[in-house]
């Protein structure tokens, strides 16, 4: 959304009046000193962002349980931002989250998204379904070396050789809910994940078959997690294709 | 009997003659704007255009013609009705898909007459209704701060309207019963200030597109002012803004209107669902005169009589009871046990007119919803409410519903589990 000059110009005065506004109900409060069962409110930023919390956990630990609401703790804040920027614009489709971020303005989501980082709980181990050796196998297959004939880059080539994400816009795999991954995978088939252009992982997943889509994120939760769960360190990897997420721009291919 | 042949003869002749006026009839010509009475060099005039910027802000012409994540004012999104979708027109001055040719007359007819370039019946979810009392001179301003913009090429979605509203000279019926054409005619009677609340409010700023019901044929009877009412499609209700008790503006001061609409917030209530996105995107950008214009003017609105009070039924004190319970365990935290709120952070439930809006919708779909307060220059990072939806059952749903909007001073109707599932999907716009 583009602000415009005048409006811009219009500020100063709106300040000054709310100045006055604060003056006057200041005063106001002032004169009816009567107590009061109004309860504190502790001006936080975790208490501001109780529609955030209620689904994802007031530390973003997420519901590893059902697999449904993601964890968000510890993963990078340009990538965080940059969904809730996706769920405003449309390219990600959840109306819950488009209804909950429509009009966030940039500074306050990154610095929920900057929270949310900055989270450091223990990751609790998400139920797996029933998946055979041999697709355990395959899927194992995929995220450390992927499937050159078809194009597939190994999950590690871009989200790190531990799967724990890279600095700034790459998030970890490990410890996501098999669930959730495959969920993932199966809505940018469908158009309900997108991101800018061109976006890599559309790609990637278009290229996964659905039993391919199974075997990864089955291997993919059932992973031991490393001892440091945090992200590489920027430039630490040099993705295999070009990615809108990461600055690039052109075709991927 | 050779007469009343030809009076059978002269009424089929009638019949046939007003069939072809309401299918084929009401074309004209567009006005080139080589033959325009406005001069291209007077559009490009930057004290006009500024004036334009503000006013085509104040009536939230974006709210409408931008598509999610879209270019503002490009259109390229259909607005969902009863009758159907209809497609947003692109009102950046591209020559292909938006208003590049067209001259101010064009524009004129458009917004004050509801006709297209071409002469051409235009829907009324453009809300020609109200626009037809922008007078000329503001008109001119907004069309030449629309022909500032950059033009974007965004050709217009297909329209997908039933039969018989795909028919435009339909039209012609609904315009003879809902629509009034007429710049505002200023009330000598009243004070300046009023007249531009008035004008504001009736015309530009469209409040009563909204904020009165629509009957079966999507239009409102030219005598409901600001009654209140459900807006269609989306499924909130926009309250009545006179001073009415137990639904409407009563206890409301002039500055708490002017707060709601600067800063999203007011000691009375919070600005919520479609609301939130107008003050974000609109009304917080008016000037301090014009907040006080409306707010003089939304004031004097004569006061309608009270509702009857409603009837309870026999479980209405079960409802309430278990309702107290969930209010006490998840809502009394942060608006208070007297339902007070807290000043400038949680909106007070007492007195409120969302709560005891007559449907009782807007605190069913804040309870399953949560959200954000709006974001507005005075509030940059707003405190939120957590949406229940996963938590509460839509019994817990309807109980706490009817206990906040039958205790302290609300006095409002029950609201039952079965009326809590319809609204549990999430509106995305």
């Amino acid at each position: 959304m583009n602000t415009n000059a005048s409006l811009r110009h219009a500020k100063p005065f709106g300040v000054a009046f709310l100045f006055a506004v604060a003056l006057l109900c200041g005063t106001a409060s002032h004169a009816a000193d009567t107590p009061t069962t109004a309860p504190a409110i502790p001006d936080t930023l975790q208490q501001r962002i109780a529609a955030c919390t209620a689904c994802h956990g007031v530390h973003g630990e997420g519901t590893p349980g059902s697999g449904y609401f993601p964890r968000l703790a510890g993963k990078p804040a340009a990538y965080l931002a940059r969904q809730m920027q996706d769920f405003q614009n449309g390219l990600r489709k959840y109306a819950p989250m488009e209804y909950t971020v429509r009009q966030l303005p940039p500074a306050y989501m990154r610095e929920i998204a900057e929270y949310f980082a900055a989270q450091q709980v223990p990751y609790s181990r998400s139920p797996l379904p029933p998946v055979s050796a041999a697709a355990l196998q395959r899927g194992e297959q995929l995220v450390s070396k992927g499937d050159p004939a078809r194009k597939i880059p190994a999950c590690a080539s871009c989200h790190g050789s531990q799967l724990t994400g890279v600095q700034p816009s790459t998030p970890g795999l490990v410890g996501l809910p098999y669930d959730y991954i495959s969920a993932q995978l199966g809505s940018w088939r469908t158009h309900t994940r997108a991101t800018v252009a061109p976006d890599c992982m559309a790609m990637v997943a278009n290229r996964l078959s659905e039993s391919d889509i199974t075997a990864v994120a089955a291997a993919l939760a059932s992973r031991e997690l490393p001892a440091d769960t945090h992200a590489q360190p920027a430039g630490s990897v040099t993705p295999p294709m070009p990615c809108g997420v990461l600055g690039a721009t052109g075709d991927p291919s | 009997m050779k007469w009343l042949r030809w009076l059978l003869l002269l009424i089929a002749l009638l019949v046939v003659l007003a069939l072809g006026w309401v299918l084929f009839g009401g074309g004209s010509r567009p006005t080139p704007q080589a033959a325009s009475k406005v001069a291209a060099t007077a559009l490009r005039d930057p004290a006009l255009i500024a004036k334009g910027e503000y006013l085509a802000t104040i009536g939230d012409c974006a709210g409408c013609h931008t598509a999610q994540g879209g270019a503002r004012y490009a259109g390229g999104r259909a607005l969902p009705t009863p009758f159907g979708d209809i497609p947003v027109p692109n009102i950046t001055p591209d020559r292909e898909t938006g208003l590049g040719d067209w001259s101010f007359e064009d524009f004129w007819q458009a917004l004050h007459s509801g006709k297209g370039r071409h002469g051409e019946l235009l829907y009324p979810a453009f809300s020609y209704t109200s626009y037809t009392k922008v007078n000329h001179d503001d008109a001119l301003a907004i069309f030449a701060y629309l022909q500032s913009l950059a033009p974007v090429h965004q050709p217009a979605v297909a329209p997908a309207l039933a039969f018989p509203y795909s028919v435009r000279n339909s039209l012609k019926a609904w315009r003879t019963l809902y629509f009034r054409e007429g710049e505002f005619k200023p009330d000598p009677a009243q004070s300046a200030e009023w007249n531009r609340g008035a004008y504001l409010v009736q015309g530009l700023g469209h409040c009563n597109e909204c904020h009165a019901a629509r009957d079966s044929l999507g239009g409102t009877p030219q005598d409901v002012h600001l009654t209140g009412g459900q807006i269609p499609m989306q499924n909130w209700y926009a309250p009545d803004l006179s001073t009415r008790k137990n639904g409407g503006l009563e206890g409301w001061g002039a500055q708490d209107i002017v707060d709601l609409l600067k800063t999203g917030q007011s000691a009375k209530g919070t600005a919520f669902g479609p609301m939130a996105t107008v003050v974000s995107d609109s009304t917080q950008h008016m000037s301090d005169a014009d907040l006080r214009a409306i707010a003089t003017y939304l004031q004097s609105l004569p006061p309608r009589g009270q509702p009857a009070p409603p009837t309870t039924p026999f479980d209405a004190r079960t409802l309430a009871e278990q309702g107290g319970k969930v209010y006490a365990k998840h809502c009394a935290e942060c608006h208070g046990k007297r339902g007070e709120g807290v000043a400038g952070v949680y909106p007070p439930l007492d007195g409120n007119s969302s709560v005891t809006e007559p449907t009782g919708i807007n605190a069913t779909r804040m309870v399953l919803l949560g959200g954000f307060a709006p974001v507005t220059a005075a509030n940059q990072r707003p405190y939120s409410m957590p949406p229940f939806a996963q938590q509460l059952s839509d019994g817990e749903v309807a109980a706490v519903v009817t206990y906040i909007r039958r205790t302290w001073s609300n006095q409002a109707s029950i609201v039952r589990a079965e009326g809590v599932s319809k609204y549990r999907h999430t509106p995305v716009e």
